[in-house]
């Protein structure tokens, strides 16, 4: 049986998988509709209107679960963990803040964006969707300075359990804030990409009457998701350097490094937390120490340095952090191919991309690649940081709520979840995938011919 | 407990708390009328039910996700600049919270699933079912809630205190065993609904329509009348102390004198077919009672003896918080007037050619 902690952790954790995917929509999918929206101003092609219009529609079906589980989450951090809120509110409520007023922004404007089309002129409307794209970005950066706080945290003094010296402003900007919000809008950015570039190279690769808009929506959605993968492990890099500069113990635990020492590089493998041995792992011997000091000899600490009851569960940060990474890199290479393809294609060889089935199916496997790195990237900040709420300060066993047989409410949003998730999955198959195109004159546009 | 409150002078911690009141306000006056929406959309009768249906949703539909966010901002407020009384709250309102939570994640989603799924009668039943039941369970489960603290049935307690009592007398008695606490929980729905009503009749030009809804807000405003009266009576036993202020404090008899020539005001305007002048006076009848509601619980937070000075957050906290309360209100004050003029404005009613609302064909085939 599960202790109350256990199901405070499990609801917490479920919560925010279940938010942080309609939180990226809220990111990346108004950038999709407002280039398109965009194209459409510059070229008056009704097909990116079209465009623009079906992919609103998604945001909308999407956006509205992730308001409502947003509001949960601002619930839940009392309702689950009202310690951690004692001590931290008064700190870090700041961002939290001013993710308020970024999210009221964006939902005003998105409330416009959807529903004035024919109320305001069309530049009025294309502006409205810029404040949804750039509301939704600035709110995502305002709870992750937040989040990063719990890694990372100052701006207070902890005086006999008691919070003092309090400095909101150098609290949102700790050190940990710069690279996680960089990592984790990269990360947005990189995910919408990918998952509506799959739907349409679906839609392509079975063949459909629509292949012009098809063409036009996955070329938007992979010039988005493309470049941001290409920087992602630029980005990952300097993440990973934060957390080993002020996480040791959660850098060791990702890369599965467990005893202080000249570190390896560690592929695969099941971390065994009893021994500290691994099972079945491909070590690259020095290569981590290279990779984070430039030389293979350099010692770097392992989880062995704190005593096994501050050591986070080896297995699932090492086995996630892979994850994400394994994710990231299929992601940079299915970018090289098409900007390979794409410079081929420059100098007079090849098909162009969207044509190509090869690529189509790739592109159609790699859809979900974003999303599952971004579940996994959670899964290594939050679980590697535990048994911390806020690193080196509250654990998180001390934070939980009195409040006993939390089993029954992770029980119930566990079936609420489950509920929209399976909601959300047949609208938007029957909404966006099975629907015509409507509204496209036959032959304003045209069915484009195949090169 | 007069004296404590002539003591107390305005201070950074009563500004933040009355913008929270004003925040609540907003929700109570903006998504309060959504729910109220949904609670007329459960009620829908007679033949023209599905233009009843269709005009709720046409109001609703742009603003909602707005309106919600004004909760999301009291709470904010709530466990940055009030930090141990958020983590009290949610400790010991756990069970209605959550149950509110539930509502409010079931609602939202339920109408915007109505929205965009087939338009099958069946289809729309199944979402609007769940979105108008809802409605009506979270405005009397947040009214609960207020009431709770109001009657002063979640004081704050040591944790030696607390944790000595049972389950049922730490997490259930404070709002389920409080008469009072149900009897907020009944005036804040009809509070809702008569908001909506009232609002509704503004939001359509078939007389029809507009006489459905005028004679729900006639109702309504019965119902309002007969809570809040019974909500006092029970104050005398459940809180003195609240029944006190409700009935003898300072600037009350203004404070009623104006709820009542607001209530008057709407009932007149309804029955006169003033319609824009009803939905003034209704805003001004619900802001009295928020506002009531807010007076006859200063200076305490949570009643009965912990005031707002004693629980805010320090006061860097606060002033930062305030400063970007400002500056947020500086974006968000035109972008509200904005989505007003467009959807609210003499004319911007209910366009049936609005190709955006209007939902697809099932199943148009690819």
């Amino acid at each position: 049986m599960m202790s109350d902690l256990e199901f405070a952790r499990a609801q917490m954790a479920m919560s925010l998988a279940f938010h942080i995917v309609f939180a990226v929509v809220g990111i990346g999918m108004p950038a999709l509709m407002v280039i398109a929206e965009w194209r459409w101003l510059r070229t008056r092609d009704a097909m990116y209107l079209e465009l623009a219009k079906r992919w609103a529609k998604g945001t909308a079906i999407l956006f509205a679960v992730g308001a409502v589980s947003g509001t949960v989450l601002s619930f839940e951090l009392g309702l689950l963990w009202p310690t951690f809120m004692e001590h931290a509110g008064a700190v870090i409520g700041m961002p939290f803040s001013l993710e308020g007023f970024a999210f009221f922004t964006e939902a005003i404007f998105l409330g416009i964006y959807l529903y004035a089309w024919q109320r305001i002129p069309p530049k009025a409307h294309w502006w409205a969707g810029v404040v949804v794209a750039v509301s939704g970005a600035l709110s995502g950066a305002f709870v992750i300075c937040a989040n990063a706080w719990m890694n990372a945290p100052e701006g207070f003094a902890m005086v006999n359990g008691v919070v003092t010296n309090v400095d909101p402003i150098d609290a949102m900007f700790n050190a940990a804030a710069p690279s996680q919000v960089l990592h984790m809008t990269l990360a947005a950015y990189a995910a919408c990409g990918f998952a509506a570039s799959g739907v349409h190279a679906y839609a392509l690769y079975r063949g459909t009457p629509h292949r012009a808009f098809h063409r036009a929506a996955l070329q938007i959605a992979l010039i988005m998701g493309l470049p941001a993968a290409v920087l992602q492990p630029l980005s990952g890099d300097i993440s990973a350097r934060s957390v080993a500069e002020r996480q040791p113990v959660k850098f060791a635990a990702m890369e599965g490094h467990l005893r202080t020492g000249p570190a390896d590089f560690v592929i695969g493998g099941w971390p065994d937390e009893a021994t500290l041995t691994h099972r079945g792992a491909i070590e690259v011997p020095g290569a981590l120490s290279f990779m984070t000091t430039g030389s293979t000899k350099t010692v770097i600490p392992g989880v062995d340095q704190v005593p096994a009851e501050d050591r986070p569960p080896l297995a699932i940060v090492h086995t996630a952090f892979q994850i994400m990474i394994g994710c990231g890199m299929l992601m940079m290479a299915l970018a090289a191919w098409g900007a390979w393809r794409t410079w081929r294609r420059r100098r007079g060889q090849g098909t162009a991309l969207p044509d190509d089935r090869a690529f189509l199916l790739a592109v159609i496997l790699a859809s979900p690649l974003g999303f599952v790195a971004v579940e996994a990237g959670w899964t290594v900040t939050e679980v590697g940081r535990q048994p911390w709420i806020v690193h080196g300060i509250l654990r998180t066993a001390d934070a939980v709520t009195p409040m006993p047989g939390l089993g029954v409410t992770f029980a119930l949003f566990t079936a609420l979840y489950f509920g929209l998730a399976i909601a959300v999955v047949f609208l938007l198959r029957r909404q966006i995938l099975k629907t015509g195109i409507r509204h496209l004159p036959i032959g304003l546009t045209g069915e484009m011919p195949i090169p | 407990m007069s004296d404590a409150a002539a003591t107390l002078t305005w201070t950074l911690p009563h500004a933040v708390a009355g913008t929270m009141v004003l925040s609540l306000n907003a929700y109570v006056l903006l998504a309060g009328a959504d729910f109220g929406g949904g609670v007329w959309d459960l009620m829908a009768r007679g033949r023209n039910r599905d233009a009843q249906r269709a005009l709720i949703a046409h109001a609703i539909g742009p603003i909602w996700e707005a309106n919600h966010v004004w909760l999301v901002l009291v709470v904010v407020l709530l466990f940055t600049c009030f930090p141990s009384a958020f983590a009290h709250l949610a400790t010991v309102l756990h069970i209605p919270i959550t149950l509110m939570l539930v509502g409010i994640v079931l609602r939202g989603s339920a109408f915007t699933f109505r929205t965009y799924d087939s338009t099958r009668d069946a289809v729309q039943r199944r979402w609007g079912l769940i979105f108008s039941i809802s409605s009506v369970l979270t405005p009397v489960l947040l009214g609960v809630c207020l009431g709770a603290v109001a009657a002063g049935r979640v004081p704050m307690m040591s944790p030696a205190d607390a944790a000595a009592l049972e389950f049922g007398a730490r997490f259930v008695d404070p709002w389920a065993r409080s008469w009072f606490a149900w009897a907020v929980g009944g005036l804040t729905l009809a509070l809702f609904a008569g908001l909506a009503a009232t609002y509704l009749t503004v939001e359509t030009v078939d007389t029809e329509l507009q006489d459905v809804f005028r004679r729900r807000a006639l109702q309504s405003q019965g119902a309002v009348m007969l809570t809040a009266l019974g909500t006092l009576w029970l104050a005398r036993d459940a809180s003195p102390m609240l029944f006190g202020a409700l009935t003898q404090g300072a600037g009350v008899p203004v404070l009623h004198a104006l709820t009542a020539l607001a209530t008057a005001v709407t009932c007149w305007a309804l029955a006169r077919r003033h319609f824009r002048v009803a939905r003034l006076a209704m805003v001004g009848q619900a802001s009295c009672l928020v506002w009531g509601w807010a007076w006859s619980q200063f200076p305490w937070l949570l009643p009965p003896d912990r005031s707002i000075t004693s629980l805010a957050a320090p006061r860097i906290t606060l002033s930062l918080t305030l400063g970007a309360l400002s500056v947020g209100t500086l974006i968000l004050l035109p972008s509200f007037v904005y989505l007003f003029r467009v959807f609210k404005s003499p004319g911007a009613g209910f366009l049936p050619d609005d190709e955006a609302v209007t939902v697809p064909e099932d199943r148009a085939g690819p």
